[in-house]
């Protein structure tokens, strides 16, 4: 019943788990963000290996990860398939060229779509390994501090603070509830029918809906009277101070991100086109 | 030193969401540096009043307020939850609720976090509250890694930083063991005179409060203060019981052994009792002619455990293990033991919640193949907080849902329903809707729930935790009758007279085994055995020690006798 | 009484406890329809319950630090436009939200139907235009099909708030039923 297979943080003491956790917040937004916006087929490759590296430097062991990168699999293989069958043309358009491979009428794959959907796989994989390097070797409390060191205002940092410090409470009401609403006789498996799950569905989250958003309150009167929402800013007794390698990390991630942006010149545009 | 620290005058207070005032004309003054028990059944306007002191009434609660509230000097109605925040400071009942950090040391600095202050203060302050209250171990660890007791402590360090000159505590000792229980109180005791404090308690047991010194006792009834007297002047009014507050269980045993208590000069601790040959010969008298019922009766094994245990995981420093027991019809069990033992885990394997290692069966036949539904046909489970088991709006089809989703034709259910309300005394409510309903009325709804399904055992977590005594009486009692009726009934409690007064045998655990499976009363006799599992004697038998009874055991027997003398099924037919 | 800027505290703790339920729910209690890829998902009448009694802020955030949130620990990835649209939904719903009473036990045929008018508005919205779109911008996906995955999250996530939205509003305005009407028989 525990085995929940929600990502955590696991302490270590590597380079990286030294790191201060704005520096790796920073550093994840940016180089996110620089893999969103390009196409830059040599940049996402270069971003894979680095990630992978990183991975390994934290000692980050593949059973930590396995179920993930499984799932992102066959998200991917079918979201690829997805996309060929909807427009198998699109790659000949963006990339203004067509190399026929296999001729088969409307499936007719070319060159131009194989390396648009090789180009879109590694969208999708190249910043998981970053995601799942800073959800591991970041210490959850270090995570509302972060947020509100790069700007989020404090309130909402610590709501998401507050999330994460009641995910494992609600878990634990979420399963007894189940189990108690099993043994009254709330079939949930597969073979029941789909109006039956419904039903049961309900019968489990009504009452942890419940039951829940009556803790709001209390929860929220406990805090105001330890004065929470008095003042204009709050300090964080998990803050830490900025060391050289946290400057090093901070500016690599400022100079991936103009990297980027020089591409965007180098490429007249966000896709990197070898076929031009 | 006589100045009032705290004064009502005249004070009433009406909530805007109620018809009618839930304080009435209070008048009330609190001296700096006193310790109050501020006692009264649920609902009588106790917890109202800490909530003037600490400012949540008006600034949060909003309502009609007459008369006035003076605390520290200053005027509630004039001054901010800000401000209070430095002269009143609150531990809530709900521990989970209060310590909203991610680790201890995050927690106890929120308010200091709060104040802006500097890092390197706060890590100061901390770690100085923290080795006060002996909790620097705990500093990096998650809530979710800590005892009951422990969060009590984290959350009493949390406002012990503000250094306020008022301290409330909401009942403080709803959730714990009783040694955690004990422990806490003495920690109060402590912080108290060490800050010269003012300490206020809203607690309905007024026994456990009492194991420390107490200056005064304020009993609340129905939004009116009814006394106001020191302590051992309280005690001797016959006033307790007449609000549905219990009475120290060693004062109630003397008055039935017909010890004359107003010419007793101290009553609140046992130890200052006097040493008197005259109460010694009544109270032994009294125990000679009270008639000990054997039980002889051959008992039918019911539940067989064998070597039954449950590992969550492998960082898991106590998971249960090797549990052998056997059950019989028509048993009613306690299981005891500190927060943590595995008292929850053992009956979650029972109700197949979680599979176990070892072997059980019930009347020879292997639970392991039944699906946890097939399995609720045998043994019930009545979880601790009756909304998290409640998903239907109305009684009536709450009570049937386990029918209905056994496809029972809807005339069965019907009647089985009526009888099942009618045995649980629920029949003239069967139309209403269950948020209408008392907790106590909640709890015995989700009781019929199980029991409609007609299963031979039914195991209940912490019936009664939190709950006053007349809802303890009025849940307990329903559980002994159903009993009567020859269902065979389990429960975790943290109540030691609650295991006395209504079990007949108990299973204790500590550390993740089963360390003592006999009655109650040789449990608590066993010292080693109270240690281990974080238990504690009552007061019946410290007070048979000290009269130096020639039976103490005999003597907590005969009281409990005694008691159910009183008892009677009738209401529920 | 809240005379201080910004959020109030009670907002900042629905959101953190909001935000809770919500990765719980989204992890444990989509039920499949048998149609592949298509979920009836808790989450969505979830958010409509939360947004409807806390208005459009929290309802906002709990959707966008929700979505993100679940999505980060389950897959450690998330798709930005997707969660900016469940942000929208709750968004949208809260304010309607705000012309309701569920506080006080109302909620009336009328009502019912006016959330489920707002609902669908809103879910058309967020699917079929701001995750489409943002698709299309951040991962340049083509159009049909990113408007074809946006018109099924339209319809099945409609359907869901219909059926498990409505019942929940009116299960939470039942819980705060006014006492004192009431007679044994």
């Amino acid at each position: 019943m525990n085995d929940s297979k929600i990502l955590g943080y696991q302490p270590g003491n590597s380079f990286i788990h030294a790191l201060n956790a704005t520096t790796k917040m920073i550093f994840l937004i940016l180089v996110s963000i620089a893999c969103m916006v390009t196409y830059d087929t040599r940049f996402l490759i270069a971003i894979c290996i680095l990630s992978l590296i990183l991975l390994k430097i934290a000692g980050i062991k593949w059973k930590q990860v396995s179920f993930i990168v499984k799932f992102i699999i066959v998200f991917a293989i079918i979201n690829i398939i997805a996309v060929f069958i909807f427009q198998p043309t699109y790659g000949e358009t963006l990339y203004h060229s067509r190399t026929v491979l296999i001729n088969a009428g409307y499936f007719t794959l070319t060159a131009q779509e194989l390396f648009y959907l090789f180009n879109v796989s590694l969208k999708y994989i190249c910043s998981i390994p970053l995601v799942l390097l800073f959800l591991l070797t970041t210490n959850p409390s270090q995570f509302a501090a972060s947020l509100n060191k790069i700007g989020v205002s404090y309130k909402v940092s610590y709501a998401v603070s507050l999330a994460l410090r009641y995910i494992p409470n609600i878990q634990e009401s979420y399963w007894s509830i189940s189990a108690a609403q099993q043994a009254r006789g709330n079939e949930l498996s597969k073979k029941a029918s789909l109006g039956k799950r419904i039903h049961g569905t309900l019968n489990i989250v009504t009452p942890l809906i419940f039951s829940s958003l009556d803790r709001i309150d209390t929860i929220s009167t406990a805090m105001q009277l330890r004065r929470f929402g008095s003042k204009k800013k709050r300090t964080w007794y998990v803050a830490e101070s900025f060391s050289l390698a946290d400057y090093l990390v901070t500016s690599l991630a400022f100079i991936l991100v103009l990297v980027v942006i020089l591409l965007f010149k180098v490429n007249s545009g966000r896709f990197y086109n070898p076929f031009v | 030193m006589t100045e009032p620290i705290i004064e009502f005058k005249n004070f009433s207070f009406k909530y805007n969401s109620q018809a009618e005032s839930t304080l009435k004309d209070i008048n009330l003054k609190i001296n700096k540096g006193e310790k109050i028990l501020l006692a009264g059944p649920s609902g009588s306007g106790k917890s109202t009043i800490g909530r003037c002191l600490n400012g949540l009434i008006p600034n949060i609660d909003q309502g009609e307020i007459t008369g006035q509230c003076l605390v520290n000097g200053k005027d509630i109605t004039k001054t901010s939850l800000f401000d209070f925040s430095f002269t009143t400071s609150t531990i809530l009942q709900d521990a989970d609720s209060q310590f909203i950090g991610l680790t201890v040391g995050e927690d106890i600095a929120f308010a200091l976090e709060n104040d802006c202050q500097s890092k390197d203060k706060m890590h100061q302050t901390v770690n100085q509250w923290a080795k006060e209250l002996q909790i620097k171990e705990l500093l990096t660890q998650s809530p979710q890694s800590l005892s009951g007791g422990q969060k009590q402590i984290v959350a009493l360090a949390g406002v012990l930083v503000d250094e306020s000159p008022i301290l409330i505590f909401d009942e403080p000792l709803a959730n714990l063991d009783p040694a955690s229980g004990l422990k806490t109180m003495a920690i109060i005791d402590k912080i108290q005179k060490e800050l010269n404090a003012t300490v206020i308690i809203i607690e309905h047991r007024v026994e456990e409060v009492l194991s420390q010194s107490i200056d005064k006792i304020v009993l609340v009834n129905d939004g009116k203060i009814i006394a106001d007297h020191p302590t051992n002047q309280l005690l001797h009014v016959d006033i307790l019981e007449k609000v549905g507050v219990r009475q120290p269980l060693y004062l109630k045993a003397l008055a039935a052994a017909n010890v004359d208590l107003g010419s007793i000069q101290k009553l609140d601790k046992i130890a200052d009792l006097p040493d008197s040959d005259q109460i010694s010969q009544k109270l032994t008298s009294w125990t000679n002619q009270i008639s000990l019922k054997k039980d002889k009766s051959i008992k039918q094994p019911l539940l067989k455990l064998d070597h039954v245990g449950h590992q969550y995981s492998k960082h898991q420093p106590y998971p249960l293990q090797d549990v052998s027991a056997t059950i019989n019809k028509g048993d009613f069990i306690s299981i005891v033991g500190q927060n943590g033992a595995g008292k929850t885990t053992l009956c979650r394997i029972i109700c197949g919640f979680i599979s176990n290692e070892g072997k059980i069966t019930l009347k020879d036949q292997d639970l392991a193949n039944l699906s946890i539904k097939e399995r609720a046909e045998k043994i019930g489970y009545v979880m601790q907080d009756p909304n998290q088991m409640i998903s239907q709006k109305m009684i009536f089809d709450e009570i049937a849902l386990g029918l209905r989703l056994r496809n029972v034709d809807e005339d069965t259910i019907k009647q089985k329903v009526n009888q099942t309300l009618k045995i649980c005394g629920l029949y003239p409510f069967r139309h209403w809707p269950i948020s209408a309903l008392s907790f106590g009325q909640k709890k015995r709804i989700t009781i019929a729930s199980i029991l409609v399904l007609e299963p031979e055992i039914i195991i209940l977590d912490e019936p009664t935790a939190g709950q006053d005594w007349k809802t303890y009486t009025e849940i307990m009692d329903f559980l002994k009758h159903l009993n009567n009726l020859g269902k065979t009934i389990i429960i975790i409690t943290h109540d030691m007279h609650l295991m006395l007064e209504y079990t007949s045998r108990s299973l204790a655990f500590a550390k993740g085994k089963l360390i003592a499976d006999t009655t109650p009363i040789e449990l608590l006799t066993n010292p080693e055995l109270i240690s281990k599992a974080s238990l504690k004697r009552t007061s019946l038998y410290k007070l048979a020690k000290h009269y130096s009874l020639p039976d103490p055991n005999k003597f907590v027997q005969a009281y409990i006798n005694f008691e159910q003398q009183n008892w009677r099924d009738e209401d529920y037919e | 009484m809240n005379n201080q800027k910004g959020l109030s505290v009670k907002s900042v703790v629905a959101i953190g406890i909001g935000a809770a339920i919500y990765v719980i729910l989204a992890r444990f209690t989509s039920i499949p329809t048998g149609i592949p890829n298509t979920n009836i998902e808790i989450v969505y009448p979830f958010l409509a319950l939360l947004a409807t009694i806390y208005g459009p802020v929290v309802g906002f955030s709990v959707g966008f630090i929700g979505h993100a949130l679940s999505d980060f620990l389950m897959y450690g990835q998330t798709w930005w436009s997707w969660v900016l649209a469940t942000a929208i939904l709750g968004l949208i719903i809260g304010l309607y939200g705000m012309r309701l009473d569920l506080e006080n036990g109302v909620f009336t045929t009328k009502q019912m139907i006016g959330f489920n008018i707002v609902q669908v508005i809103a879910n058309v919205v967020s699917w079929l235009i701001i995750a489409p779109v943002g698709d299309i911008l951040i991962y340049s996906e083509p159009q049909n099909k990113v408007f074809l995955q946006g018109a099924t999250a339209t319809i099945t996530n409609s359907i869901s708030i219909l059926i498990l939205g409505t019942i929940l509003l009116k299960a939470y305005a039942a819980t705060k039923v006014k006492k004192g009407s009431l007679r044994k028989d």
